[in-house]
Order: C-alpha cells, then sequence, then structure tokens
C-alpha cells in the first residue's frame, strides 16, 4: 500500500511575523520599553553591543555583494538575525566558550579577532590560519575561545556540553554557549547534547536561533510542537522562549542562562524567534519557495534599527554617529579587504599539514609525490584560474 | 611485574593514566559505578572520583561529541564505546568531526581523544557484539587506529595512545581480553604508536595480521613448522600508522604474504595491506597475495567460529601461497 | 533517437518512470517536495505524483533513512535522498547496522529494496566536510550495493536497476555533473547492477576508474595515445559492489598492467580491493605493479586550487601509466 499523505506537514505557507504565546518581549519594534520592563544593560554596553551589530549588517551586506561578483566562493549571513547573535554573546565573558552555527562568525569580530584574518578566511589564501580548508563563514578562533564552524548540522552541540564539562572539571567557571538554528533542533545530535549536558549538569547554555526556515523548509514542516523551547523540557533543562529580534530580550534570557550556569545550576535553552531576512546562503534563491511579502512583514521588526530607536530615545545615539560608524567601518572594510585579496593562494605543502600533529608515512609520502608532480607539471591550481 | 590478562593490563593502563595527569577523564555507558561490562574500569570511579571516572546516557553520538568539546578545551578524555558494533551512532561525530578538528583549526584545536572499544567476536555475541570495524576508521585521514593482542602491548599501546595528541581508536580484542594472558610491569611504560613486532620468524611466508587473529597466526606457525614451513608472524599492533618498512623487510625475504584479519574480506583493512605490497614489492613477490578474512556477510551467531580466521586457514592459505 | 539530457534530468526522468510504473516507489528526503530537491533532481515530481509520494522531512538523516528502512521492510520502495552524501554519515549506523542486515537477520522473510542517493565527492569548493567520497565504508559493508555511475544514460539506467532492486543500494552521485550533459537512449531501458562497461578499448594498460573522475582517466588515456602512444583500456566497473572483477582480470590479462584511478582517499580506499583481486588473479600476467591515482590523504580543502590539487588529475594518471608501462 503507497504510503498516507504525510500527516505533519501543515500548509506550506510562512510564518507571520506575530510574536508566539509565551514569548519574553523587553524591547517593542518603535524602541520604547515595554511596560515595567528596564534595560538589561548599561549604557555604554548597548552602545557597544548596538555598533557590532551595525557593523555585522554592513559586513554581510558588502560580503554578499562581493560573493555576487565570484569573488567569495560562498556566504551566510546574519540579516535579521544580529540581536539573537550579538545581545546572547555581549552576556558572556571573553573565557566563555562560543560553539557556533552557520551565523555567529561576526561574534569573533566582537571578541577582537581582527578583520584581516576574517577576511583572509572567506577568501582561503595563505594568510588564512587554516589555509584555505574551509569554506567560508568557518574562522578558527580558538584564541578567542570561539570553536571553529562544522558545516555538519547539529553535531555542535555535544562540542558544546564537553566545552562546559571540561570547564567544570577543571574547577574553573566558564561556561559554553553552544547555537543551532531551527532545523538543527530535529538531528539526533542536538537531543544527544541536551541529554548529555543534562545528566552531567554541564555549565551550557543552548541558543537555538529560530529563523523561521532550514534552507527551503518551514519550522511547521520541522516540527509539531508549538514552540523548540519545549524540546528542552523532555530531557529536564529549562527554556525559555523570548523575542529574538529584541535584543534586550535576548541579553536577559543569555544572562540568566550564564548565571544560572555558572553558579551550579546546570544547562538551559533559549530559543530566540527571529526571521532570516535573506536567503539561507549564497547558494539559495529563497523567491522560489516562500512568500516574499511575509519577509516585508517583518522588516518593521529589524533587531539592528529597533536597538537604535531606544539608543536615540535615550540620547545615546545621533544620525551623526550612524554616519560616522557607517563610513569609517566601509572605508576599512575596503581598505583591509584589498589588502587581504591580494594575498596569495596557500603552498602545496600546506595541504597536508595538521592532519595529524605529525604527519604519517603515506602522508609525507604523498606530500613529497605532489610536490614533485607541481615541481614538473606545475599546479592543477593554475588551470582552474 | 605481575601476570596480567588484557582487561587487567587496559586497567593498570587507566588507572596509571588517571593519576598521573588530572585531565585524563574516563567515562562512557557503565563504566563508573558498576566498572564497564568488561570490568576495565572497575574501582576506577572509587579511586579517582565520580568527577574523572563516570557513567553518561545511552546515547554514542552524545559520548564522543562531548569528547571532542573537552579534547578542545584541552582535557585528554578516553571515553568508551561499549561495544564497537554501537559506535555507528557516533560515526559522524568521529570522521567529520573529531577526526578533522586539527585540520580545520589550522592546528589550534587538537583532538588528544582516545575512545576505546571491544571489538572482534568469538564471544558469542551475534550481528551486534562482534563487529571489527576498523576499515572505516583506518580509511579516514586524522585518525590513528590501534588494535593491540596482548597483555603487555594494550598497556603500553593504551599508555601512548592517551598521550598522543591526535584521536586514537583503541581497539581491544575481546576474544583474547581474558585468555591473553602475561607478564607486565606494573609501573607506566609506552610503546610507540606504528611500530610492528615480530612475534614468529620464518623464511618461509610472511604473516600479516593484528588483534584477536594474532593469536591464530601463532597456532598456525606451530602447525606450519610442523610441516616445515617457517611462517614469519608480524603482529602489527597499530593500522594508522602503519609499520610499512617492518612490512617490506619481511616480504622481501619471503615473497610469500598471507594478510589476516576477522572484519569482511571486501574492501577490508587487508585489501590496503595487500595493495601496499602489491605496488612497491610486487619484483619480490613469487606468488598471489593471500588474504584469510571475515566473510562478506554479517556477523553469525552459531556458525561464529566457522566465521572467524582461524588456524587452519591460515596454514592453507600458506601452503597455497608455498606451492604456488 | 537518443535526447542529450543532463545527469540530473536523467535521474528526474528514472524516478518518474518507476513511480509511474511502481505504485510502491516513493521519494523521500530533505528539501525533495516543495524546493524539488538541492540539486532539482527530483523537479516536478510533487505536483505530478502528491505529497503521499514526495515527502519533504525534517533534518533528521537518521531518521528519514530508519523510516525508509521500515517502509521497505513493509513492501514500499523508497527512494531516499540525501542532499550530500556526506550527510548519510550521520545515518549510518541505519544503513550499515539495519538496511545491509535484515535480509539476513529475518531469513529472508524481510527485505530493504531501499536506494540511498544523492551526491558524493568533490563538489567545488565545500571543503571537508561536503566533499568525501564515502563510498569506502559502504563498499566494505556487506548486503550492500554500492553504485557509482559515470554518464547520463548510465545514472538513469543504473537508478532504474537500483530501485527494482530487492536489495538495499547505495547510489552515489557526483554533485559536479548535475548538470553534465550525454546522450540518452529513447524508451525503456535499464543496465544491470554488477556489470561493468569498456569506456575505451586499448592494448597496453588497463585503467579502471569510475563516476565523475572517469572523465578524467578518458582524458588521460587521449593524452597518452598522441603523446606517448600508449593505448589504453579504460574499464568502468560502474557498481562497487557487486564488482565485475571478471571484466577487470579479462583486461588485465590483455594489456598486463593496471593502473586504479579514483576519487576519494587511497589508504584503504575501495582502489584497494581491485588492487589486491588483480595481484591475486592476473598475478602471473602482471609486468608491473598495480599503481592507484586517488586523492591524497586529507580532508579536501576549501580553496579551489588546493581542492584541485587532491583530486586525481590527468598528468598524474599519465604519470601513473607511463611508470606502470616503463615508458
Amino acid at each position: 500500500m503507497p504510503p498516507e499523505e504525510n500527516p505533519t506537514a501543515p500548509a506550506h505557507d510562512a510564518p507571520h511575523p506575530a510574536l508566539p504565546e509565551g514569548a519574553i518581549r523587553l524591547l517593542n519594534p518603535d524602541g520604547t520599553l515595554v511596560p515595567g520592563a528596564q534595560a538589561p544593560m548599561g549604557r555604554e554596553e548597548a552602545v557597544r553591543l548596538y555598533e557590532a551589530m551595525r557593523r555585522q549588517r554592513i559586513l554581510d551586506e558588502r560580503m554578499l555583494v562581493l560573493q555576487r561578483q565570484g569573488r567569495i566562493g560562498f556566504y551566510g549571513a546574519a540579516q535579521g538575525e544580529e540581536a539573537a547573535v550579538f545581545a546572547s554573546a555581549a552576556a558572556l565573558r571573553p573565557t566563555d566558550w562560543v560553539v557556533p552555527a552557520l551565523r555567529q562568525a561576526g561574534i569573533l569580530l566582537m571578541r577582537g579577532l581582527p578583520l584581516y584574518e576574517y577576511l583572509c578566511q572567506l577568501l582561503g589564501n595563505a594568510d588564512d590560519v587554516t589555509r584555505g580548508r574551509q569554506m567560508p563563514c568557518h574562522p578558527e578562533g580558538s584564541r578567542f575561545h570561539y570553536l571553529t564552524m562544522s558545516s555538519c548540522i547539529a553535531t555542535q552541540v555535544p562540542h558544546a556540553t564537553g566545552l562546559a564539562l571540561a570547564a567544570k572539571k577543571k574547577g574553573r567557571d566558564d561556561v559554553a554557549v553552544g547555537y543551532t538554528g531551527d532545523g538543527a533542533t530535529s538531528e539526533g545530535d542536538f537531543h544527544a547534547g541536551l541529554v548529555m549536558a543534562a545528566a552531567l549538569r554541564a555549565p551550557a547554555v543552548f541558543v537555538v536561533q529560530n529563523n523561521q526556515w532550514s534552507i527551503s523548509v518551514p519550522v511547521s514542516r520541522q516540527s509539531a510542537a508549538r514552540n523548540l523551547a519545549s524540546r528542552a523540557r523532555a530531557t529536564g533543562i529549562p527554556s525559555a522562549l523570548v523575542d529574538g529580534n529584541d535584543a534586550f530580550a535576548v541579553y536577559d534570557a543569555t544572562r540568566r542562562a550564564v548565571e544560572r550556569a555558572r553558579s551550579g545550576g546546570g544547562p538551559s535553552l533559549i530559543e530566540a524567534y527571529t526571521y532570516r531576512m535573506g536567503a539561507h546562503t549564497t547558494s539559495d534563491d529563497p523567491s522560489r519557495y516562500r512568500d516574499e511579502g511575509v519577509t516585508a512583514a517583518w522588516r518593521p521588526l529589524d533587531p539592528v534599527d529597533r536597538l537604535r530607536r531606544w539608543l536615540e530615545r535615550a540620547g545615546l545615539w545621533t544620525g551623526e554617529r550612524e554616519e560616522a560608524l557607517s563610513q569609517g567601518w566601509v572605508q576599512e572594510i575596503k581598505e583591509v579587504w584589498a589588502r587581504a585579496e591580494a594575498v596569495p593562494r596557500p603552498g602545496v605543502d600546506s595541504l597536508f599539514e595538521d592532519v595529524f600533529r605529525a604527519p604519517t608515512g603515506e602522508i609525507v609520502e604523498q606530500r613529497d609525490a605532489l610536490r614533485a608532480h607541481v615541481e614538473r607539471f606545475g599546479s592543477a591550481s593554475d588551470e582552474a584560474h | 611485574m605481575s601476570v596480567m590478562n588484557i582487561i587487567q593490563a587496559v586497567h593498570s593502563a587507566l588507572d596509571s593514566e588517571l593519576a598521573r595527569d588530572p585531565d585524563v577523564v574516563v567515562f562512557g555507558e557503565d563504566v563508573g559505578r558498576f566498572g564497564g561490562v568488561f570490568r576495565a574500569t572497575d574501582g576506577l570511579q572509587a579511586k579517582y572520583g565520580e568527577d574523572r571516572v563516570f557513567d553518561t546516557p545511552l546515547s554514542e553520538a552524545g559520548i564522543v561529541g562531548t569528547a571532542i568539546g573537552m579534547a578542545a578545551y584541552g582535557m585528554r578524555p578516553v571515553p568508551e564505546i561499549q561495544f564497537a558494533d554501537f559506535i555507528y551512532p557516533a560515526f559522524d561525530q568521529i570522521v567529520n568531526e573529531m577526526a578533522k578538528m586539527r585540520y580545520r583549526s589550522g592546528g589550534r584545536i587538537g583532538q588528544p581523544v582516545t575512545i576505546r572499544t571491544p571489538v572482534g567476536g568469538g564471544i558469542r555475541g551475534g550481528h551486534y557484539h562482534s563487529q571489527s570495524p576498523e576499515a572505516y576508521f583506518a580509511h579516514t585521514p586524522g585518525l590513528k587506529v590501534v588494535c593491540p593482542s596482548n597483555p603487555y602491548d594494550a598497556k603500553g599501546l593504551l599508555i601512548s595512545a592517551i598521550r598522543d595528541d591526535d584521536p586514537v581508536l583503541f581497539l581491544e580484542p575481546k576474544r583474547v581480553y581474558r585468555a591473553a594472558r602475561g607478564e607486565v610491569p606494573d609501573e607506566p611504560y609506552t610503546l610507540p604508536l606504528g611500530k610492528a613486532a615480530r612475534v614468529a620468524e620464518g623464511e618461509h611466508v610472511t604473516v600479516l595480521t593484528y588483534g584477536a587473529t594474532v593469536h591464530e597466526a601463532l597456532k598456525a606457525a606451530e602447525i606450519a613448522r610442523g610441516e616445515g614451513l617457517a611462517l614469519d608472524v608480524l603482529d602489527l599492533r597499530s593500522l594508522v600508522p602503519l609499520d610499512e618498512e617492518a612490512i617490506l623487510e619481511s616480504v622481501a625475504r619471503t615473497g610469500r604474504v598471507v594478510i589476516v584479519h576477522e572484519a569482511p574480506r571486501n574492501c577490508g583493512f587487508g585489501a590496503e595491506l595487500a595493495a601496499r605490497i602489491a605496488e612497491k614489492a610486487l619484483l619480490h613477490l613469487e606468488c598471489p597475495i593471500e588474504r584469510v578474512a571475515g566473510f562478506d556477510t554479517p556477523f553469525p551467531y552459531t556458525l561464529e567460529m566457522d566465521y572467524l580466521p582461524d588456524a587452519k586457514r591460515i596454514v592453507a592459505a600458506a601452503r597455497r601461497a608455498f606451492s604456488y | 533517437m537518443p535526447r542529450t539530457l543532463q545527469v540530473r534530468e536523467a535521474l528526474n526522468e528514472a524516478l518518474a518512470e518507476e513511480m509511474e510504473r511502481d505504485e510502491r516507489v516513493f521519494v523521500m528526503g530533505e528539501e525533495v517536495g516543495h524546493y524539488q530537491g538541492a540539486y532539482k533532481v527530483t523537479r516536478g515530481l510533487l505536483e505530478r505524483f502528491g505529497p503521499r509520494r514526495v515527502w519533504d522531512t525534517p533534518i533528521n538523516e537518521g531518521g528519514f533513512a530508519g523510516i525508509g528502512i521500515g517502509a521497505a521492510m513493509v513492501g514500499l520502495r523508497p527512494v531516499i535522498e540525501f542532499m550530500t552524501f556526506n550527510f548519510s554519515l550521520v545515518a549510518f549506523d541505519q544503513i550499515v547496522n539495519n538496511a545491509a542486515k535484515i535480509r539476513q537477520m529475518s531469513a529472508g522473510r524481510l527485505s530493504v529494496p531501499i536506494v540511498f542517493r544523492g551526491g558524493g565527492g568533490a563538489a567545488r569548493m565545500l571543503a571537508a566536510q561536503h566533499s568525501q567520497a564515502t563510498e569506502p565504508y559502504y563498499a566494505h559493508v556487506p548486503g550492500l550495493k554500492v553504485v557509482v555511475p559515470s554518464t547520463p544514460a548510465e545514472y538513469k539506467g543504473l537508478l532504474k536497476a537500483s530501485i527494482r532492486d530487492d536489495n538495499p543500494v547505495v547510489f552515489i552521485e557526483s554533485e559536479l555533473m548535475y548538470g553534465a550533459k550525454g546522450e540518452v537512449p529513447d524508451g525503456e531501458y535499464v543496465i544491470p547492477l554488477g556489470v561493468a562497461d569498456v569506456k575505451r578499448p586499448g592494448t597496453d594498460c588497463t585503467v579502471v576508474s569510475w563516476g565523475r573522475i572517469l572523465h578524467t582517466a578518458l582524458e588521460a588515456a587521449e593524452v597518452l595515445a598522441k603523446e606517448h602512444g600508449i593505448e589504453c583500456e579504460v574499464v568502468d566497473p560502474r557498481t562497487l559492489r557487486p564488482l565485475d572483477e571478471q571484466a577487470i582480470f579479462a583486461s588485465v590479462r590483455k594489456t598486463n598492467r593496471c593502473v586504479v584511478v579514483h576519487e576519494g582517499w587511497r589508504y584503504g580506499g575501495v582502489g584497494a580491493e581491485v588492487v589486491d583481486r588483480v595481484q591475486s588473479s592476473c598475478f602471473d600476467w602482471l609486468d608491473a605493479p598495480v599503481e592507484r591515482v586517488c586523492n591524497v590523504d586529507v580532508p579536501q580543502p576549501y580553496a579551489r586550487e588546493l581542492e584541485e590539487l587532491v583530486l586525481p588529475s590527468v598528468e598524474r594518471v599519465v604519470d601513473a601509466v607511463r611508470r606502470a608501462s616503463y615508458r
């Protein structure tokens, strides 16, 4: 007998930008605080957070242009999700580990990674610390307590558990924050990571950036549950559902979760309800599968503009500062990009490094053979260009 | 010196490394309170505390994934997968994450993880307590694969594996967990990874093997000696890195090779050994390389002893090679 | 009249024809329905066959591989798409410990007529975790068949045979070949699994190769003929398990030399199995060591130039054949 119609698949409609039931919001889209709410961070901290978010928006826009020009192979932007990314990271100490998914690389810049290194990684050139081994948006940032991203979905969740557990076992009070999107919550490894963290009381925080889309599949087809925060409940992990476009709500929830973890209270999960304003990555075209009218309806909820409105109301931000930030950053990107783009590709030998701490026999053998081959015939890469 | 079996030797290695290095932690299903289903971690939790020797939920991907995170933080986790047959839920974590982390991080993040897991048949374990998965891991760049055959090697190799800065799959031949006994120093010592041991000397046929089948090869050498056939038996001990030098040296002397392993033959690790010898020593070869392996079927229950390569099959292969 | 089709169109025809022919066939995977597949292989199928037979799934490879295995056990014929075959590693336990073993475990009372299909190998700048040639992992597993086609006509004929096969089939496509064009016969045809094809006849050296990289081997064969006077016989096994070893042996016994060219790591790769079988069964015919030209044993790098260096190239094949020919 043929299969019945997939019963868990509701109509293929895009979600409307209404805040889901039970979600916490502190900052309204117009930049006013909701009645009774207070700003959860200091004024200067709020300014710094805003600057990081705005810089990311500008950087993403610029990199998408370069990708379209064929100068970068691939890019995954954070557009629309800046609050979920940066406000959660802002609630951490520099020694707390960040275990990212696709859209969190900007946290590295916030933590001090030079833009030059970031751009060299996008180019995969000789100055990239991983020497062109990884796709763009996979920077290495261990000195900033940032684990390089894995292209695999949800595999990083147990890694966050492990980093957190190791901190605890070494008697330090560092916390690890593991990021995923909504689709990753379907994966076995997501549950494996949560189950382990719960049972071993790892000081971990899991941030689910629910941007409503796993490439083309809406969250309604990813899960029959009312929200993704509920995924944590079965493992015994407390969770919070917050307006992911509200930097204050995200920051406040993360701060509480981090405090809880740091003081021995165990892991928590935060679902940041947001929207992917752009394509999944540059390999994708969302107009083919979703109603971009809905995307437009999300625009007034923009997380970056929202925080700016609050800053302006509080007298902390002006059009002049905005202009200065924007112009300065665009200029910096332009200059640093020019430097990075001039860097040659990595040498052939770099292929064989870092497979093991010291290469095994067959790797040495193959390195020598390739070296000899390239000396004789030139590099196949030359032809590829 | 004490006489130990392999379990005791593994225990002794874990004990010494837990004592030596506070970053070493041992965990897995049933390893803590119970001391492991094979008792390899017996008493270690009582001695080192629940912080360093602990039970985990039943989640192989979780166990390995957590180990990866702990290693990234600077610890030396020694997780146990209770049976190698259950390692596949963690396959993606091992192959796609652990094996590539050093490469992906430009050498910044190592993975000094040793995954211990019992392999192989002969204990009436059927499909799911008998498999030998070494070929999958040996094929994956970035992983080391070690398989001892006796207590002395088990202790020295396990200590080396734990101290190694790269991820090691430490495959313990459970068929001879208790049967293989021998003298083992009580103090810690290391054996280099990637060095084979010549366990029988002979000039007629080279036999290459590792793990439990080393004992079958030794029996075969004895039977063959009665027929005037001298087998040169190499216990490879580690598949990655591989002691190619020792292999080629032996093949240059004998010109004849029999490769023995329990795992299914097709695309098994023996194929790599045979291909390397055929590539590098063809002109020394007097006859085709023989492979004696598990059959290309799932691992059986009742007929497991017929499935497993034994001394008779090894002798028959050696005879075929010799009389070619 | 043969038509010129892209690989993705050939696959799409195979799926549509088999779905038309057999109501039990259905397609499941991430993005196969509304999005029509990450590489558009399932284009139009949802519209034509409806949501009963084209299922979009959540991101859970272990989950939908397992569901497919269950459905196959009770008589359906699922075709599971992995967006890339790299993601099948998350479902490895389901494939190795369930799909491959259930027939034997149930004494033949249950079978698992399922096809796992998707792109494998280098995918142009997708790096270590999206570029692996996973076929050696599956070729080692008793109970699985492993198919790696190389031309649009074979993509179609072999996929149809795989869907009709009563055993689990791992059908590994090339992510770089979905747009590749070639002649595809009109009308109904299937290509049996386990039968090799001589892609280029020759007398001097046997080259065994499959999948996308076969085309590199063929290019090398032309160079060898023109510039070195060496005529290669290029044998494409098409199915790695079962392997048509007799076709390979017949060629080697004629040429006395053999070079194996494949994508994927060398150490413990499928090439090792081929080399061993050749040395074992053609020992007295071999005039030179059997060479292997494979990826170098490192994770696939991202940078275009490094990626190219890792993969077998025409020059490396030419070199190996010349070494084997002592010329």
